[in-house]
């Protein structure tokens, strides 16, 4: 069985269609990239998973370890292992980012049937990821994500993915506003997450994150369709040709 | 006009009754006639009157309370036990605005430090008080405060002798026991905290037993020269309650005083807070929180004077209103024409977690002075459906979200609050407040309805 199946789905926000009948499936221990330019319903397709409920699915289904996702509340979606690494991160005031963090973690254990980890006990994981990252410690004491950089929120959200280790991690537009060693550092992250019962949809316009975070395969979005698909070579290809010769094929 | 002259006549029975049994010297019977009688004149306020343009007191006007029989049973030890305050120096018991030493808890103050009731002082020596009762209370400006100077026998008489430091907070506790009939009760306190000393006064007003109460509260505050006052009104009453309330602080130089409201409960409520910065470079917080649900109406209402030079005051109001809940926040800063290098800020801040619900914010500056820094600034929001995805795409359930970011809220209040067992107060009030705004089947109904 396939860790995610995505069959024939249609999503709209008020009367505008986004997206117009994606299939795609998705296997445990696989990297898969959805490319795309502007406006071809990446983000949406993020969310969509993610269970936000702005988005609203008029077609179709999307089967996560054989169930219902649309069933789910995002809690739910989250807790059963789908994390979704905002584009945007939002900053939160008034809750810090250690709490914000552990409250997380014990809400996935709490519905795991698992005993809550107290302040004591996370530091030390937490620490530990934190290193990994090469983030400051302090950023925990602060609020979720008030005034840290751009490249400190991007990499607020793959601490959190690692902290909470999901069977299915979406990164949104992940590489976005970073630098060359931020990037670096980030991609590290996602690939010391790579597990053989984990995976994990690479969400990007442009091909440069795909240098350091190599994926299986390749899904060209256009228009809320995939268009094309095809291994790590069809990256490069886009970087060479540019999404337009695939836009003409799809109004051919 | 005929409603309004028999409402009166209620009033005036019950004056020339109250006046009678009422003791007390001269100069206290003459503050007493001349808030009756500037009362008589205004009558109690209607919309029409800028200061009440937001709070309709229609309700109270209409119902004929009356003043509570003086042998009347006291609750129990028992019955007060969940609104007891571990940590604090002594406990005051008022029960319907009367002082019941068998309730309260004398405690150990410091040499220096006194705390009793102010009819206990007027038999007592009222000499002492001369001075400050019924001198800085603007009974001119406020019918209530004119009735509540009117009404004045008992209260809370704090007094913290030149240099003297009350380390715990002196807790005052008014329970209004409601009855078959609509009672009112007008306390009186008077804190005066001399130079140099400090002192933190609590007021926490509940009821036990349900039916229509009035509190008609006024407390004057005088801080001397380089005092430290703190003083926190929480209002915790029933959905039956109507709180008027009305905090005159008058400050020294150099002293510095904060003033944290917490409206909770009651089914009207107005809280005064007027602070006068009468010595130069004195500092006042004036710190709010107001979280209202089903129909209540939290009217916050600030007049701060500038009144000496190089004064700094911080106002902070933040607001959660749910179902049909109406806030007011009322923000007057008036800076006198010496109180040059004036530094005065105000902030109102809110969040309306339904359609219905209202709230009427108004910033009011006047400044006759040429060198001052002067800001305010208001919000009116909902709870940021981006932030609430976030939590609960974390696997954080909708409740919780809701509470976690509404905790967040409010908690800017708290963290101006100085640790102690007034903050621990404070905070279990909040959490529980916050539990019935963020309560799940008022969601789900919120969920169907829209």
């Amino acid at each position: 069985m396939s860790l995610l199946e995505i069959k024939n789905l249609h999503a709209k926000v008020g009367n505008h269609e986004i997206l117009k009948g994606i299939n795609l499936t998705l296997n445990a221990g696989e990297v898969h990239s959805i490319m795309g330019p502007n406006g071809s319903g990446k983000s949406t397709l993020a969310q969509v998973l993610a269970r936000r409920e702005t988005y609203e699915v008029t077609e179709g289904e999307i089967l996560y370890n054989g169930e219902d996702l649309l069933a789910m509340k995002p809690e739910e979606a989250a807790c059963e292992g789908v994390f979704l690494a905002f584009q945007y991160p939002v900053e939160i005031p008034g809750i810090t980012n250690a709490y914000f963090l552990r409250s997380a973690l014990n809400a996935m254990r709490k519905y795991r049937g698992e005993d809550e980890v107290d302040a004591m006990d996370f530091l030390p994981l937490m620490r530990e990821k934190l290193k990994l990252l090469d983030m400051d410690e302090r950023l925990m004491n602060r609020s979720v994500n008030e005034s840290f950089s751009g490249g400190e929120k991007k990499r607020n959200e793959i601490l959190q993915m690692s902290v909470l280790e999901p069977k299915l991690a979406i990164l949104d537009e992940t590489d976005s506003g970073l630098d060359i060693d931020a990037l670096r550092i980030v991609a590290q992250g996602v690939n010391a997450m790579r597990s053989p019962d984990r995976a994990i949809l690479v969400v990007t316009h442009y091909q440069r994150l795909l240098d350091y975070i190599v994926p299986d395969r390749v899904h060209v979005l256009v228009n809320g369709v995939v268009v094309r698909s095809g291994g790590p070579e069809l990256a490069l290809e886009l970087e060479d040709k540019g999404y337009t010769t695939m836009e003409t094929a799809t109004s051919a | 006009m005929e409603l309004a002259t028999q409402a009166l006549n209620h009033y005036l029975d019950a004056f020339n009754t109250f006046e009678k049994s009422a003791g007390g010297p001269d100069w206290l019977r003459e503050l007493r006639h001349a808030g009756f009688a500037r009362f008589c004149e205004t009558g109690f306020p209607t919309p029409h009157q800028e200061d009440w343009r937001f709070t309709n007191v229609s309700a109270i006007a209409d119902t004929s309370f009356h003043l509570p029989a003086k042998n009347a049973a006291l609750p129990s030890h028992k019955d007060l036990e969940p609104y007891r305050l571990p940590g604090a120096a002594c406990q005051l018991v008022f029960v319907n605005g009367r002082f019941a030493p068998s309730l309260s808890l004398p405690g150990k103050l410091p040499e220096g430090v006194k705390a009793t009731s102010l009819a206990a002082q007027i038999a007592e020596n009222p000499q002492e008080i001369r001075g400050h009762l019924g001198r800085y209370l603007d009974i001119q400006r406020d019918p209530f405060c004119a009735l509540n100077a009117a009404f004045l026998e008992d209260g809370a008489y704090v007094h913290v002798r030149r240099r003297t430091v009350a380390p715990e907070p002196i807790y005052l506790l008014f329970v209004s026991t409601g009855g078959s009939a609509p009672a009112m009760n007008h306390p009186r306190n008077l804190i005066v905290a001399e130079e140099s000393s400090e002192v933190t006064v609590i007021e926490n007003y509940v009821s036990l037993g349900s039916g229509v109460a009035l509190s008609n509260t006024a407390t004057e505050l005088f801080a001397g020269d380089q005092a430290v006052v703190s003083h926190y009104m929480l209002e915790s009453e029933d959905r039956h309650a109507f709180n008027i309330s009305t905090l005159r602080i008058q400050q020294g130089r150099g002293a510095n005083t904060a003033s944290h409201s917490v409206l909770l409960g009651g089914a009207l409520v107005r809280n005064n807070v007027h602070p006068v910065l009468a010595g130069e470079g004195g500092e006042c917080l004036i710190n709010g929180l107001y979280i209202g649900s089903g129909r209540q109406h939290l009217d916050n209402y600030m007049l701060v004077e500038h009144a000496a030079p190089r004064c700094a005051s911080r106002q902070f109001y933040n607001g959660i209103l749910d179902d049909s809940a109406h806030g007011v926040f009322h923000g007057r800063i008036v800076v006198h024409k010496d109180a040059q290098k004036t530094d005065a800020k105000q902030t109102n801040r809110n969040l309306l977690l339904s359609d219905n619900a209202q709230v009427d914010t108004k910033p009011q500056l006047e400044i006759y002075a040429d060198d001052v820094k002067c800001t305010h600034g208001a919000t009116i929001g909902q709870i940021e459906e981006t932030a609430l995805f976030y939590l609960r795409s974390r696997g954080i359930d909708e409740i919780s979200a809701r509470s976690m970011l509404l905790g967040a809220f409010a908690g800017e209040c708290l963290d101006r609050m100085k640790e102690g067992p007034a903050k621990t107060l404070v905070e279990t009030l909040i959490r529980g407040a916050l539990v019935e705004v963020a309560h799940p089947a008022k969601v789900r109904a919120r969920q169907t309805a829209s």
